[in-house]
């Protein structure tokens, strides 16, 4: 291992000896802050229980749906607001009204409108992810070189939508696909958040293991949350790279 | 000779503001090489795209070189950068020139291969742009224009970002491809030396704003031309001159 991969660990394990020590030297009582040391069991009981595959699916089964149409619905209005500048006038207040609210202010019409359901989960994190991917799109399609469009139409390839797929889309990929990748992080805020209102996943059962003060449950939940964004960024990032090859 | 294209009292100038171009009237005939030099900002980029149907004149017409025919464009610009898809190969970028012509896949990846053969590039296919010297990447836009077999291709100073000595290389190189695929040229430049070792016409552009045809001359010289000839030196005095009566009388930048 070089310097930095040895800094990386060191700086780990002094964090969680830290931590251990905290609650083992009594300066503060283990419910409130349970040992790393505790966690192993504390994940094996939800294991054996069957409760961590079910919540962690079902989360997965939000995150991914609300993801999906979320990222496809912001980059495509994003895109379209940059090409037709109609669309973009048209859309410019909603939007000015509508951003600002945030994904969880909207929990309750969710609950109202789907019932505690599994549309009422993808419907806030659709919210979540929405405005982030729109802007990003937004922008990197009015940023297209002008140019390009010109040496488009110079060969024929006239009017927008001869010039979405060769053009527009893949100038733009670079900028769409950063927020895209933030609205990776923000759609498992959204998840969770949608669950603390009792829509079975990973939420709902933080929620349940609070409210009997097992915070260890609630640690292994937190760091299953951790692992699963981890792994979706190391994913998206290489496919990105792929996508993105043509770059320098 | 026959003529190409007609060009016939353009005027061309943005939204409400002063005419750019006040009158353009040339006839270019077939296989002909045609300079257009003039002081930065006299209208020589507009005119080209006004040719090439980029942009609506306010005023005069350019005449259609053939009826109208699915395998062939009109007219092809070359661009002062080379304006290369980054996140397309080179035979990417030359097949973009094809795409809305009506060929069938086959035919377009061997017309793509034969101008890329024709600038000595077909080895670099399968590579990517930024892989490319700015010379090579210049080739490739000379390369994705004749791919098309325009009528009358169109160039804008597409030599001036590069170093002297592929400057040089570059020009010969064009002279050898328009011997080479008969086609009818019109080259804008400010280097009175390009214009004058280049083309057969030389037509200087002055007046801002509303520029206008100030001289019209033939450059008669023998092919190859030897930049070091006294008729050479002649001709580029010629240009200048009547490119520093433009400057003297105010006109120019
Ligand atoms: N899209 C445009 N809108 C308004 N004015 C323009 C536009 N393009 C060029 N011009 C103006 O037209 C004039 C001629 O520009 P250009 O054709 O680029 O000159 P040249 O190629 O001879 O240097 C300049 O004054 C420039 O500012
Ligand atoms: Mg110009």
């Amino acid at each position: 291992m070089n310097r930095r991969g040895w800094l990386a660990a060191a700086g780990l394990a002094t964090f969680l000896l830290g931590w251990e020590a905290v609650p083992r030297l009594g300066l503060v009582p283990a419910l409130l802050l349970p040992p790393p040391s505790s966690l192993p069991a504390a994940f094996w009981r939800e294991i054996t229980g069957g409760w961590w595959l079910d919540a962690t699916l079902h989360s997965l089964g939000h995150y991914t749906m609300g993801l999906l149409l979320g990222t496809g619905l912001g980059v495509a209005l994003g895109v379209a607001a940059a090409l037709w500048n109609d669309l973009d006038r048209f859309l410019s207040w909603v939007i000015r009204l509508l951003r600002p609210v945030p994904g969880l202010a909207w929990v309750p019409f969710a609950i109202v409108w789907f019932g505690i359901s599994e549309a009422a989960a993808t419907f806030i994190i659709v919210i979540g992810v929405l405005w982030i991917n729109f802007y990003a799109s937004y922008g990197a399609a009015r940023a297209v070189d002008k140019d390009l469009i010109e040496l488009a139409e110079a060969f024929g390839h006239k009017g927008v939508w001869r010039q979405l797929v060769p053009i527009v889309l893949p100038a733009s990929a670079s900028g769409i696909l950063a927020g895209v990748r933030t609205g990776l992080g923000q759609a498992w805020m959204a998840v969770v958040a949608a669950e603390l209102f009792g829509i079975p996943g990973l939420g709902q059962r933080m929620m349940q293991a609070s409210s009997l003060l097992a915070t260890d449950v609630v640690v292994v939940y937190m760091i299953t949350i951790a692992v699963c964004y981890g792994l979706t960024d190391i994913v998206f990032v290489w496919l990105r790279d792929r996508i993105l090859s043509w770059q320098r | 000779m026959a003529t190409v294209v007609d060009i016939a009292g353009l005027a061309i100038g943005f939204d409400n503001g002063p005419p750019v171009l006040a009158d353009f009237t040339a006839s270019l005939e077939a296989r002909s090489f045609t300079a257009i030099v003039g002081p930065s900002g006299v209208g020589k980029s507009t005119l080209l795209r006004v040719i090439a149907g980029l942009l609506a004149p306010r005023e005069g017409t350019v005449s259609a070189p053939f009826e109208p025919d699915p395998g062939r464009r009109p007219f092809a610009l070359v661009f002062q950068e080379a304006r290369l898809l980054p996140w397309r190969s080179i035979l990417g970028n030359v097949l973009f020139g094809l795409e809305r012509l009506h060929l069938s896949a086959g035919e377009r990846r061997h017309r793509a291969f034969e101008v890329l053969e024709l600038v000595g590039l077909a080895d670099y296919a399968h590579r990517w742009p930024y892989q490319l010297s700015g010379g090579q990447r210049q080739r490739i836009n000379l390369a994705r224009a004749l791919a098309v077999h325009p009528a009358l291709l169109l160039l804008d100073e597409p030599f001036s970002a590069l170093d002297a000595i592929t400057r040089h290389t570059l020009q010969g190189e064009l002279l050898r491809l328009w011997h080479a695929t008969h086609t009818t040229i019109l080259f804008v430049t400010h280097d009175l030396d390009e214009a004058v070792y280049l083309a057969d016409r030389v037509i200087v552009l002055g007046g801002q704003p509303g520029a206008r045809i100030i001289r019209d001359f033939l450059v008669p010289l023998a092919r190859p031309r030897d930049r070091g000839s006294v008729g050479f030196a002649d001709h580029v005095h010629q240009l200048r001159s009547a490119l520093s009566d433009i400057m003297a009388g105010g006109e120019g930048i």
